[in-house]
Protein backbone atom coordinates (compact mmCIF):
# COMPACT_ATOMS: atom_id res chain seq x y z
CA UNK A 1 0.00 0.00 0.00
CA UNK A 2 2.67 2.44 0.82
CA UNK A 3 4.39 1.61 -1.93
CA UNK A 4 1.96 2.10 -4.09
CA UNK A 5 1.28 5.16 -2.94
CA UNK A 6 4.90 6.79 -3.28
CA UNK A 7 5.04 5.70 -7.02
CA UNK A 8 1.94 7.49 -7.83
CA UNK A 9 3.13 10.25 -5.94
CA UNK A 10 5.97 10.36 -7.75
CA UNK A 11 4.74 10.09 -10.80
CA UNK A 12 2.33 13.13 -10.12
CA UNK A 13 5.29 14.76 -9.20
CA UNK A 14 7.26 13.84 -12.30
CA UNK A 15 4.57 15.04 -14.80
CA UNK A 16 4.18 18.04 -12.53
CA UNK A 17 7.41 19.16 -13.26
CA UNK A 18 7.53 18.25 -16.97
CA UNK A 19 4.00 20.17 -17.61
CA UNK A 20 6.25 23.63 -15.63
CA UNK A 21 8.89 22.90 -17.93
CA UNK A 22 6.56 22.51 -21.24
CA UNK A 23 4.89 25.67 -20.23
CA UNK A 24 8.31 27.94 -19.19
CA UNK A 25 9.39 26.71 -22.92
CA UNK A 26 6.36 27.62 -24.33
CA UNK A 27 6.50 31.13 -22.63
CA UNK A 28 9.76 31.48 -23.50
CA UNK A 29 9.43 31.57 -27.21
CA UNK A 30 5.63 33.36 -26.56
CA UNK A 31 8.83 36.30 -25.55
CA UNK A 32 10.41 35.75 -28.53
CA UNK A 33 8.04 36.41 -31.12
CA UNK A 34 7.17 39.27 -29.65
CA UNK A 35 10.84 40.48 -28.96
CA UNK A 36 11.12 40.15 -32.75
CA UNK A 37 8.08 41.78 -33.64
CA UNK A 38 9.74 44.89 -31.40
CA UNK A 39 13.09 44.45 -33.61
CA UNK A 40 10.86 45.23 -36.43
CA UNK A 41 9.55 48.51 -35.36
CA UNK A 42 13.40 49.61 -34.18
CA UNK A 43 14.93 49.28 -38.03
CA UNK A 44 11.75 50.27 -39.71
CA UNK A 45 12.29 53.86 -37.47
CA UNK A 46 15.73 53.63 -38.35
CA UNK A 47 14.71 53.70 -41.56
CA UNK A 48 12.09 56.76 -41.11
CA UNK A 49 14.90 58.54 -39.05
CA UNK A 50 17.54 58.36 -42.37
CA UNK A 51 14.80 59.74 -44.61
CA UNK A 52 15.49 63.63 -43.79
CA UNK A 53 19.08 62.98 -44.06
CA UNK A 54 19.03 61.36 -46.89
CA UNK A 55 16.42 64.35 -48.86
CA UNK A 56 19.02 66.73 -47.24
CA UNK A 57 21.70 65.29 -48.77
CA UNK A 58 20.28 64.88 -52.72
CA UNK A 59 18.67 67.74 -52.84
CA UNK A 60 21.16 70.40 -53.47
CA UNK A 61 21.97 67.64 -56.54
CA UNK A 62 19.07 66.87 -57.77
CA UNK A 63 17.01 69.98 -59.06
CA UNK A 64 15.00 68.67 -61.51
CA UNK A 65 13.74 65.60 -59.49
CA UNK A 66 11.48 67.40 -57.07
CA UNK A 67 8.92 65.24 -57.51
CA UNK A 68 10.60 62.22 -56.42
CA UNK A 69 12.09 63.64 -53.63
CA UNK A 70 8.87 64.88 -52.80
CA UNK A 71 7.04 61.55 -52.85
CA UNK A 72 9.87 60.23 -50.81
CA UNK A 73 9.02 62.36 -47.91
CA UNK A 74 5.34 61.98 -48.34
CA UNK A 75 5.64 57.84 -47.83
CA UNK A 76 7.79 58.41 -45.07
CA UNK A 77 4.76 61.09 -43.44
CA UNK A 78 2.20 58.82 -44.10
CA UNK A 79 4.38 55.24 -42.71
CA UNK A 80 5.00 56.96 -39.37
CA UNK A 81 1.29 58.18 -39.25
CA UNK A 82 0.59 54.52 -39.49
CA UNK A 83 2.96 53.19 -36.53
CA UNK A 84 0.22 51.77 -34.31
CA UNK A 85 -2.78 51.38 -37.10
CA UNK A 86 -2.16 47.25 -37.05
CA UNK A 87 -0.50 45.46 -39.04
CA UNK A 88 -1.99 45.74 -42.40
CA UNK A 89 -1.82 49.25 -42.67
CA UNK A 90 1.80 49.60 -41.44
CA UNK A 91 2.77 46.67 -44.05
CA UNK A 92 1.50 48.82 -46.91
CA UNK A 93 2.89 52.26 -45.68
CA UNK A 94 6.11 50.72 -45.63
CA UNK A 95 5.92 48.89 -48.94
CA UNK A 96 5.52 52.48 -50.29
CA UNK A 97 8.06 53.57 -49.01
CA UNK A 98 10.43 51.12 -49.68
CA UNK A 99 8.93 51.85 -53.55
CA UNK A 100 9.22 55.63 -53.70
CA UNK A 101 12.95 55.19 -52.00
CA UNK A 102 14.13 52.36 -54.49
CA UNK A 103 12.83 55.17 -57.20
CA UNK A 104 14.61 57.79 -56.21
CA UNK A 105 17.88 55.56 -55.84
CA UNK A 106 17.25 54.54 -59.42
CA UNK A 107 17.26 58.21 -60.10
CA UNK A 108 20.47 58.78 -58.48
CA UNK A 109 21.88 56.49 -61.42
CA UNK A 110 21.92 59.97 -63.04
CA UNK A 111 24.31 61.98 -61.35
CA UNK A 112 27.16 61.47 -60.96
CA UNK A 113 28.35 63.69 -59.10
CA UNK A 114 26.44 62.73 -56.23
CA UNK A 115 27.48 59.27 -56.51
CA UNK A 116 30.76 60.46 -55.94
CA UNK A 117 29.99 62.19 -52.97
CA UNK A 118 30.77 60.78 -49.50
CA UNK A 119 28.18 61.43 -47.58
CA UNK A 120 25.71 60.00 -49.81
CA UNK A 121 27.85 57.03 -49.95
CA UNK A 122 27.80 56.68 -46.53
CA UNK A 123 23.95 57.32 -46.57
CA UNK A 124 23.26 54.92 -49.11
CA UNK A 125 25.50 51.86 -47.30
CA UNK A 126 23.09 52.94 -43.90
CA UNK A 127 19.99 52.80 -46.16
CA UNK A 128 20.68 49.42 -48.07
CA UNK A 129 22.00 48.01 -44.33
CA UNK A 130 18.66 49.48 -43.01
CA UNK A 131 16.87 47.71 -45.83
CA UNK A 132 18.65 44.49 -45.14
CA UNK A 133 17.83 44.51 -41.04
CA UNK A 134 13.82 44.98 -41.86
CA UNK A 135 13.89 42.13 -44.44
CA UNK A 136 16.29 40.00 -41.51
CA UNK A 137 14.14 41.31 -38.47
CA UNK A 138 11.12 39.90 -40.17
CA UNK A 139 12.85 36.60 -41.67
CA UNK A 140 13.76 36.08 -37.65
CA UNK A 141 9.96 36.83 -36.84
CA UNK A 142 8.61 34.56 -38.76
CA UNK A 143 11.22 32.07 -37.78
CA UNK A 144 10.40 32.57 -34.19
CA UNK A 145 6.22 31.95 -35.19
CA UNK A 146 7.38 29.17 -36.89
CA UNK A 147 8.62 27.37 -33.55
CA UNK A 148 6.20 28.85 -31.79
CA UNK A 149 3.41 27.63 -33.42
CA UNK A 150 4.96 24.38 -33.79
CA UNK A 151 5.06 24.05 -30.31
CA UNK A 152 1.37 24.47 -29.53
CA UNK A 153 0.50 22.47 -31.93
CA UNK A 154 3.03 19.23 -31.56
CA UNK A 155 2.61 16.49 -29.42
CA UNK A 156 2.61 16.57 -26.13
CA UNK A 157 3.27 20.70 -25.74
CA UNK A 158 0.04 20.98 -27.47
CA UNK A 159 -1.71 20.04 -24.04
CA UNK A 160 -0.15 22.23 -21.73
CA UNK A 161 -0.66 24.85 -24.54
CA UNK A 162 -4.11 23.68 -24.84
CA UNK A 163 -5.07 24.16 -21.17
CA UNK A 164 -3.24 27.15 -20.37
CA UNK A 165 -4.77 29.32 -23.67
CA UNK A 166 -1.09 29.46 -25.84
CA UNK A 167 -2.79 31.24 -29.61
CA UNK A 168 -1.05 30.27 -32.43
CA UNK A 169 1.34 33.51 -33.87
CA UNK A 170 0.79 35.73 -37.15
CA UNK A 171 3.41 35.09 -39.43
CA UNK A 172 4.07 38.41 -41.60
CA UNK A 173 3.62 38.00 -44.75
CA UNK A 174 1.82 41.28 -45.79
CA UNK A 175 4.57 43.51 -46.95
CA UNK A 176 5.67 40.65 -48.74
CA UNK A 177 2.54 41.23 -51.06
CA UNK A 178 3.20 44.90 -51.18
CA UNK A 179 7.10 44.37 -51.66
CA UNK A 180 6.32 42.36 -55.03
CA UNK A 181 4.74 45.13 -56.22
CA UNK A 182 7.77 47.19 -56.00
CA UNK A 183 10.18 46.19 -59.19
CA UNK A 184 6.66 47.13 -61.54
CA UNK A 185 6.98 50.46 -59.88
CA UNK A 186 10.34 51.35 -59.93
CA UNK A 187 10.45 51.23 -63.84
CA UNK A 188 7.05 53.28 -64.37
CA UNK A 189 8.09 56.91 -65.25
CA UNK A 190 6.51 59.41 -63.06
CA UNK A 191 3.35 60.65 -64.12
CA UNK A 192 2.85 64.57 -65.23
CA UNK B 1 27.85 14.49 -27.18
CA UNK B 2 29.12 10.88 -27.20
CA UNK B 3 32.50 12.42 -28.48
CA UNK B 4 32.72 14.71 -25.99
CA UNK B 5 32.00 11.80 -23.22
CA UNK B 6 34.84 9.48 -25.06
CA UNK B 7 37.53 12.51 -24.46
CA UNK B 8 35.85 12.84 -21.29
CA UNK B 9 36.20 9.24 -20.42
CA UNK B 10 39.64 9.42 -22.42
CA UNK B 11 40.75 11.89 -19.98
CA UNK B 12 39.87 9.87 -16.82
CA UNK B 13 41.55 6.59 -17.96
CA UNK B 14 44.93 8.18 -18.17
CA UNK B 15 44.95 10.11 -15.17
CA UNK B 16 43.93 6.25 -13.68
CA UNK B 17 46.53 5.11 -15.53
CA UNK B 18 48.96 8.08 -14.30
CA UNK B 19 48.12 7.63 -10.71
CA UNK B 20 48.92 4.05 -11.03
CA UNK B 21 52.50 4.43 -12.40
CA UNK B 22 52.91 6.13 -9.21
CA UNK B 23 51.01 3.97 -6.36
CA UNK B 24 47.98 5.15 -6.36
CA UNK B 25 45.07 5.35 -9.06
CA UNK B 26 42.39 7.29 -7.57
CA UNK B 27 44.92 10.15 -6.86
CA UNK B 28 45.85 10.18 -10.30
CA UNK B 29 42.49 10.32 -11.17
CA UNK B 30 41.45 13.23 -9.05
CA UNK B 31 44.71 15.04 -10.27
CA UNK B 32 43.62 14.60 -13.39
CA UNK B 33 40.02 16.23 -12.80
CA UNK B 34 41.59 19.36 -10.50
CA UNK B 35 44.00 19.91 -13.40
CA UNK B 36 40.94 19.69 -16.10
CA UNK B 37 38.55 22.32 -13.98
CA UNK B 38 41.61 24.83 -13.23
CA UNK B 39 42.05 25.11 -17.57
CA UNK B 40 38.45 25.05 -18.25
CA UNK B 41 38.07 27.97 -15.38
CA UNK B 42 40.98 29.94 -17.08
CA UNK B 43 39.41 29.19 -20.66
CA UNK B 44 35.92 29.94 -19.54
CA UNK B 45 36.98 33.32 -18.32
CA UNK B 46 39.55 34.57 -19.78
CA UNK B 47 39.59 32.08 -23.33
CA UNK B 48 38.06 35.54 -25.33
CA UNK B 49 40.48 38.21 -24.19
CA UNK B 50 43.70 36.06 -24.08
CA UNK B 51 42.44 34.82 -27.86
CA UNK B 52 41.71 38.58 -29.13
CA UNK B 53 44.84 39.31 -27.70
CA UNK B 54 47.21 36.54 -29.13
CA UNK B 55 45.72 37.09 -32.79
CA UNK B 56 46.29 41.04 -32.17
CA UNK B 57 42.81 42.07 -33.18
CA UNK B 58 41.72 45.44 -32.83
CA UNK B 59 38.53 46.59 -31.91
CA UNK B 60 36.63 48.60 -34.20
CA UNK B 61 33.13 50.96 -33.81
CA UNK B 62 30.71 51.46 -35.88
CA UNK B 63 31.95 54.77 -37.19
CA UNK B 64 35.57 52.82 -38.65
CA UNK B 65 33.81 50.30 -40.94
CA UNK B 66 30.41 51.06 -41.31
CA UNK B 67 29.66 48.13 -43.90
CA UNK B 68 31.41 45.03 -41.66
CA UNK B 69 30.02 46.60 -38.92
CA UNK B 70 26.55 46.50 -40.28
CA UNK B 71 26.76 43.25 -42.14
CA UNK B 72 27.54 41.99 -38.45
CA UNK B 73 24.47 43.63 -36.99
CA UNK B 74 22.03 41.91 -39.86
CA UNK B 75 23.44 38.83 -39.09
CA UNK B 76 22.91 39.15 -35.17
CA UNK B 77 19.28 40.20 -36.25
CA UNK B 78 19.06 37.17 -38.26
CA UNK B 79 20.30 34.64 -35.86
CA UNK B 80 18.43 36.52 -32.87
CA UNK B 81 21.45 36.94 -31.18
CA UNK B 82 20.36 38.85 -27.67
CA UNK B 83 23.53 41.37 -27.93
CA UNK B 84 25.46 42.58 -30.74
CA UNK B 85 29.00 40.88 -30.80
CA UNK B 86 32.00 43.28 -30.53
CA UNK B 87 33.53 43.65 -34.04
CA UNK B 88 37.29 43.35 -34.76
CA UNK B 89 39.66 43.46 -37.34
CA UNK B 90 43.40 41.52 -38.00
CA UNK B 91 45.91 43.11 -39.23
CA UNK B 92 46.96 40.60 -41.78
CA UNK B 93 46.94 39.90 -45.37
CA UNK B 94 45.66 35.86 -44.69
CA UNK B 95 42.38 35.35 -45.19
CA UNK B 96 40.32 34.47 -42.23
CA UNK B 97 37.60 35.13 -39.72
CA UNK B 98 36.73 33.62 -36.40
CA UNK B 99 34.27 33.91 -33.41
CA UNK B 100 34.77 34.10 -29.75
CA UNK B 101 32.93 34.26 -26.60
CA UNK B 102 32.02 32.34 -23.80
CA UNK B 103 27.78 32.73 -24.40
CA UNK B 104 25.95 34.64 -27.13
CA UNK B 105 25.66 37.87 -24.51
CA UNK B 106 29.54 38.00 -24.37
CA UNK B 107 30.84 37.34 -27.85
CA UNK B 108 33.32 38.61 -30.61
CA UNK B 109 33.54 38.13 -33.87
CA UNK B 110 37.24 39.24 -35.85
CA UNK B 111 38.03 39.13 -39.47
CA UNK B 112 41.77 39.60 -41.35
CA UNK B 113 41.81 42.70 -42.86
CA UNK B 114 43.03 40.43 -46.19
CA UNK B 115 39.81 38.90 -46.15
CA UNK B 116 37.52 42.00 -45.60
CA UNK B 117 39.43 43.63 -49.00
CA UNK B 118 38.67 40.74 -51.14
CA UNK B 119 34.84 40.09 -50.59
CA UNK B 120 31.77 41.57 -51.65
CA UNK B 121 28.77 42.31 -49.23
CA UNK B 122 27.21 39.62 -50.51
CA UNK B 123 30.61 36.65 -49.44
CA UNK B 124 31.01 38.84 -46.26
CA UNK B 125 27.54 38.25 -45.15
CA UNK B 126 28.15 34.40 -45.55
CA UNK B 127 30.96 34.46 -44.13
CA UNK B 128 29.66 36.43 -40.66
CA UNK B 129 26.70 34.29 -40.86
CA UNK B 130 29.08 31.09 -40.58
CA UNK B 131 31.36 32.96 -37.57
CA UNK B 132 28.06 34.70 -35.70
CA UNK B 133 26.09 30.84 -35.61
CA UNK B 134 29.74 29.86 -33.95
CA UNK B 135 28.33 31.80 -31.70
CA UNK B 136 24.80 31.11 -31.82
CA UNK B 137 25.02 27.20 -31.82
CA UNK B 138 27.68 27.61 -28.65
CA UNK B 139 30.51 26.35 -30.81
CA UNK B 140 33.06 28.31 -28.85
CA UNK B 141 31.90 27.35 -25.18
CA UNK B 142 31.96 23.67 -27.04
CA UNK B 143 35.66 23.78 -29.23
CA UNK B 144 37.11 25.57 -26.20
CA UNK B 145 36.08 22.77 -23.65
CA UNK B 146 37.20 20.32 -26.02
CA UNK B 147 40.47 21.55 -26.53
CA UNK B 148 41.07 22.36 -23.32
CA UNK B 149 40.29 18.63 -22.45
CA UNK B 150 42.65 17.54 -25.30
CA UNK B 151 45.36 19.70 -23.62
CA UNK B 152 45.23 18.14 -20.59
CA UNK B 153 45.04 14.48 -21.78
CA UNK B 154 47.84 15.56 -24.22
CA UNK B 155 50.10 16.89 -20.92
CA UNK B 156 49.15 14.23 -18.34
CA UNK B 157 50.13 11.71 -20.84
CA UNK B 158 53.72 13.49 -21.86
CA UNK B 159 54.22 13.88 -18.00
CA UNK B 160 53.56 9.85 -17.86
CA UNK B 161 55.54 8.86 -20.31
CA UNK B 162 58.62 10.95 -18.48
CA UNK B 163 57.68 9.05 -15.23
CA UNK B 164 57.59 5.38 -16.51
CA UNK B 165 60.94 6.33 -18.82
CA UNK B 166 63.04 7.77 -15.88
CA UNK B 167 61.91 5.88 -12.63
CA UNK B 168 58.57 4.07 -12.58
CA UNK B 169 59.01 0.96 -14.78
CA UNK B 170 62.01 -0.54 -12.74
CA UNK B 171 60.19 0.21 -9.21
CA UNK B 172 57.12 -1.34 -9.99
CA UNK B 173 58.39 -4.73 -11.93
CA UNK B 174 61.28 -5.41 -9.04
CA UNK B 175 58.44 -5.58 -6.50
CA UNK B 176 57.11 -8.70 -8.64
CA UNK B 177 53.81 -7.68 -8.04
CA UNK B 178 52.35 -10.87 -10.10
CA UNK B 179 50.70 -10.88 -13.59
CA UNK B 180 47.49 -8.75 -12.85
CA UNK B 181 49.55 -5.80 -12.12
CA UNK B 182 51.70 -6.22 -15.22
CA UNK B 183 48.58 -6.41 -17.36
CA UNK B 184 47.64 -3.19 -15.91
CA UNK B 185 51.42 -1.67 -16.00
CA UNK B 186 50.96 -2.72 -20.32
CA UNK B 187 47.64 -0.99 -20.56
CA UNK B 188 49.06 2.16 -18.90
CA UNK B 189 52.23 2.26 -21.39
CA UNK B 190 49.63 1.57 -24.31
CA UNK B 191 47.18 4.32 -22.75
CA UNK B 192 49.92 7.28 -22.63
CA UNK B 193 50.84 6.24 -26.30
CA UNK B 194 47.37 5.85 -27.86
CA UNK B 195 45.49 8.45 -25.97
CA UNK B 196 46.56 12.04 -27.64
CA UNK B 197 46.07 10.72 -30.94
CA UNK B 198 42.85 9.13 -29.84
CA UNK B 199 41.37 12.60 -28.58
CA UNK B 200 43.48 14.39 -31.17
CA UNK B 201 41.08 12.39 -33.52
CA UNK B 202 37.94 12.77 -31.47
CA UNK B 203 38.84 16.70 -31.41
CA UNK B 204 38.93 17.17 -35.26
CA UNK B 205 35.51 15.08 -35.35
CA UNK B 206 33.63 17.28 -33.21
CA UNK B 207 35.13 20.13 -35.00
CA UNK B 208 34.46 18.96 -38.25
CA UNK B 209 30.50 18.40 -37.34
CA UNK B 210 30.17 21.74 -36.27
CA UNK B 211 31.60 23.53 -39.45
CA UNK B 212 29.13 21.78 -41.11
CA UNK B 213 26.34 22.98 -38.72
CA UNK B 214 27.49 26.60 -39.11
CA UNK B 215 27.64 26.06 -42.90
CA UNK B 216 24.21 25.24 -42.58
CA UNK B 217 23.08 27.98 -40.15
CA UNK B 218 24.99 30.57 -42.49
CA UNK B 219 22.53 29.63 -45.54
CA UNK B 220 19.83 29.56 -43.11
CA UNK B 221 20.39 33.30 -41.69
CA UNK B 222 21.28 34.32 -45.12
CA UNK B 223 18.67 32.91 -47.09
CA UNK B 224 22.02 32.69 -49.47
CA UNK B 225 24.37 29.88 -50.21
CA UNK B 226 26.04 30.99 -52.66
CA UNK B 227 27.73 33.99 -50.73
CA UNK B 228 29.50 31.40 -48.25
CA UNK B 229 30.10 29.25 -51.23
CA UNK B 230 31.87 32.00 -53.20
CA UNK B 231 33.77 33.27 -50.25
CA UNK B 232 34.95 29.80 -49.64
CA UNK B 233 36.21 29.71 -52.74
CA UNK B 234 37.87 32.81 -52.84
CA UNK B 235 39.48 31.28 -49.31
CA UNK B 236 40.72 27.89 -50.93
CA UNK B 237 42.67 29.76 -53.32
CA UNK B 238 44.70 31.89 -50.98
CA UNK B 239 47.95 30.22 -50.01
CA UNK B 240 49.13 32.61 -47.49
CA UNK B 241 48.63 31.74 -43.46
CA UNK B 242 48.15 33.11 -41.13
CA UNK B 243 50.49 34.42 -38.17
CA UNK B 244 49.02 34.63 -35.12
CA UNK B 245 46.80 31.56 -34.67
CA UNK B 246 47.73 28.75 -32.98
CA UNK B 247 46.86 24.97 -33.09
CA UNK B 248 44.15 25.12 -29.61
CA UNK B 249 42.48 28.27 -31.55
CA UNK B 250 42.48 26.64 -34.95
CA UNK B 251 38.36 25.07 -35.19
CA UNK B 252 37.30 28.35 -34.62
CA UNK B 253 38.78 30.18 -37.98
CA UNK B 254 36.44 29.50 -41.05
CA UNK B 255 39.28 27.75 -42.71
CA UNK B 256 41.96 25.84 -40.71
CA UNK B 257 44.68 28.56 -40.67
CA UNK B 258 47.47 25.68 -40.11
CA UNK B 259 48.25 24.68 -43.91
CA UNK B 260 51.95 23.86 -45.23
CA UNK B 261 52.74 27.69 -46.53
CA UNK B 262 52.31 27.95 -50.08
CA UNK B 263 49.91 25.59 -50.60
CA UNK B 264 46.81 25.92 -50.95
CA UNK B 265 44.06 25.04 -47.87
CA UNK B 266 43.72 21.51 -49.67
CA UNK B 267 41.19 18.75 -48.78
CA UNK B 268 43.59 17.52 -46.19
CA UNK B 269 42.51 19.37 -43.18
CA UNK B 270 41.53 18.18 -40.59
CA UNK B 271 39.60 20.91 -38.22
CA UNK B 272 37.95 21.44 -40.89
CA UNK B 273 35.67 19.09 -43.58
CA UNK B 274 37.50 19.73 -47.22
CA UNK B 275 37.07 22.77 -48.32
CA UNK B 276 35.60 21.82 -51.90
CA UNK B 277 32.91 19.42 -50.28
CA UNK B 278 31.77 22.48 -48.56
CA UNK B 279 31.08 24.48 -51.66
CA UNK B 280 29.64 22.09 -53.17
CA UNK B 281 27.31 21.15 -50.83
CA UNK B 282 26.55 24.40 -50.38
CA UNK B 283 25.91 24.97 -54.08
CA UNK B 284 23.92 21.67 -54.05
CA UNK B 285 21.02 23.44 -51.39
CA UNK B 286 19.00 23.99 -54.87
CA UNK B 287 15.03 23.93 -53.06
CA UNK B 288 15.77 25.96 -50.26
CA UNK B 289 17.79 27.20 -47.29
CA UNK B 290 16.51 25.17 -44.20
CA UNK B 291 18.77 22.71 -42.23
CA UNK B 292 16.74 20.18 -43.71
CA UNK B 293 18.17 21.46 -47.62
CA UNK B 294 21.65 21.69 -46.37
CA UNK B 295 21.02 17.78 -44.87
CA UNK B 296 19.68 16.73 -48.25
CA UNK B 297 22.62 18.34 -50.45
CA UNK B 298 25.06 16.79 -47.65
CA UNK B 299 23.58 13.47 -48.57
CA UNK B 300 23.50 13.86 -52.32
CA UNK B 301 27.30 14.89 -52.12
CA UNK B 302 28.25 11.96 -50.05
CA UNK B 303 25.95 9.35 -52.22
CA UNK B 304 23.70 8.04 -49.03
CA UNK B 305 26.12 9.04 -46.40
CA UNK B 306 23.98 9.11 -42.97
CA UNK B 307 22.48 12.76 -41.95
CA UNK B 308 25.28 15.16 -40.58
CA UNK B 309 22.75 17.84 -38.97
CA UNK B 310 21.77 17.24 -34.91
CA UNK B 311 18.32 15.93 -34.67
CA UNK B 312 17.15 19.18 -32.77
CA UNK B 313 18.31 21.13 -35.62
CA UNK B 314 16.09 18.94 -38.15
CA UNK B 315 13.30 18.54 -35.77
CA UNK B 316 9.84 20.97 -36.90
CA UNK B 317 11.65 22.89 -39.34
CA UNK B 318 9.23 24.42 -42.24
CA UNK B 319 10.92 24.89 -45.79
CA UNK B 320 12.51 27.85 -46.26
CA UNK B 321 13.22 29.40 -49.54
CA UNK B 322 16.52 30.98 -51.26
CA UNK B 323 16.48 34.65 -52.02
CA UNK B 324 17.72 36.29 -54.92
CA UNK B 325 21.41 37.97 -55.18
CA UNK B 326 20.58 41.05 -54.12
CA UNK B 327 19.18 41.15 -50.39
CA UNK B 328 16.04 43.23 -49.96
CA UNK B 329 15.51 43.24 -53.72
CA UNK B 330 14.13 46.92 -53.65
CA UNK B 331 17.69 49.11 -52.99
CA UNK B 332 21.32 47.92 -54.77
CA UNK B 333 24.38 48.79 -53.55
CA UNK B 334 27.03 49.69 -56.48
CA UNK B 335 29.30 47.21 -56.15
CA UNK B 336 32.14 48.69 -54.60
CA UNK B 337 35.64 47.57 -56.59
CA UNK B 338 38.58 45.71 -55.13
CA UNK B 339 40.64 48.68 -55.14
CA UNK B 340 37.73 50.94 -53.00
CA UNK B 341 37.89 48.30 -50.33
CA UNK B 342 41.54 47.76 -50.36
CA UNK B 343 41.96 51.36 -50.01
CA UNK B 344 38.96 51.56 -47.22
CA UNK B 345 40.50 48.95 -45.07
CA UNK B 346 44.14 50.29 -45.15
CA UNK B 347 42.97 53.63 -43.99
CA UNK B 348 40.92 52.29 -41.40
CA UNK B 349 44.32 50.49 -40.14
CA UNK B 350 46.27 53.72 -40.16
CA UNK B 351 43.51 55.39 -38.38
CA UNK B 352 44.02 52.32 -35.41
CA UNK B 353 47.50 52.89 -35.00
CA UNK B 354 47.46 56.32 -34.48
CA UNK B 355 47.65 58.14 -37.53
CA UNK B 356 45.57 61.03 -38.69
CA UNK B 357 43.72 60.59 -41.84
CA UNK B 358 43.68 64.62 -43.50
CA UNK B 359 41.89 64.63 -47.33
CA UNK B 360 43.29 67.60 -49.20
CA UNK B 361 41.70 69.46 -51.78
CA UNK B 362 44.22 68.66 -54.32
CA UNK B 363 42.83 64.57 -54.03
CA UNK B 364 46.03 63.48 -52.03
CA UNK B 365 45.58 61.53 -48.98
CA UNK B 366 47.77 62.93 -45.95
CA UNK B 367 48.63 60.08 -42.96
CA UNK B 368 50.14 61.88 -39.96
CA UNK B 369 51.22 59.98 -37.31
CA UNK B 370 50.32 61.04 -33.95
CA UNK B 371 53.94 62.02 -32.80
CA UNK B 372 54.79 64.51 -35.49
CA UNK B 373 54.76 67.71 -32.99
CA UNK B 374 53.46 70.04 -35.51
CA UNK B 375 50.43 72.42 -35.81
CA UNK B 376 50.36 72.48 -39.44
CA UNK B 377 51.36 70.01 -42.43
CA UNK B 378 52.03 70.91 -45.97
CA UNK B 379 50.42 68.93 -48.72
CA UNK B 380 53.52 67.53 -51.03
CA UNK B 381 51.89 67.55 -53.78
CA UNK B 382 50.08 70.95 -54.22
CA UNK B 383 51.77 72.71 -50.94
CA UNK B 384 48.56 73.89 -48.98
CA UNK B 385 48.81 73.58 -45.09
CA UNK B 386 46.23 71.76 -43.36
CA UNK B 387 45.54 72.18 -39.75
CA UNK B 388 45.87 68.82 -37.81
Amino acid sequence: MAVWAWVIIGIVVVLLFYFVFIFNGLVGLRNQVKNAWAQIDVQLKRRHDLIPNLVQTVQGYMQYERATLEAVTKARNVAQQAIGQGVGAQAKAEGELSGALSRLLAVVERYPDLKANQNFLALQEQLTSTENKISFSRQFYNDSVLNYNNKTQMFPSNIVAGMTGFKQGEFFKVEEAAEREVPKVSFEQPKP
Amino acid sequence: MILVAAMGILLLLIGFGLGYLFGNGIAGLVIALVIWAIMNLIAYFQGDSILLLMSRAIKISPDDHPRLYNVVEEMKIASGLPKMPDVYIIDDPALNAFATGRDPSKASVAITSGLLEKLNRDELEGVIGHEVSHIKNRDVLLMSLCSVLLGTIVILAWYGSRALIFSGGGRRSSKGGGQGQLIILAVAIILMILAPILAQLIYFAISRKREYLADASSALYTRYPEGLASALEKLGASTGQLKSANQATAPMYIVNPFRPKGRAVSDLTATHPPLSERIRILRTMAGGASYGDYDKAYQQVHKGGASIMPATALAGAGAVGLRAAAPAATLKEPEQSRVERTREVGDLLWQKSGYKIIDCECGTRLKIPSNIGKATVKCPHCGRTHQI
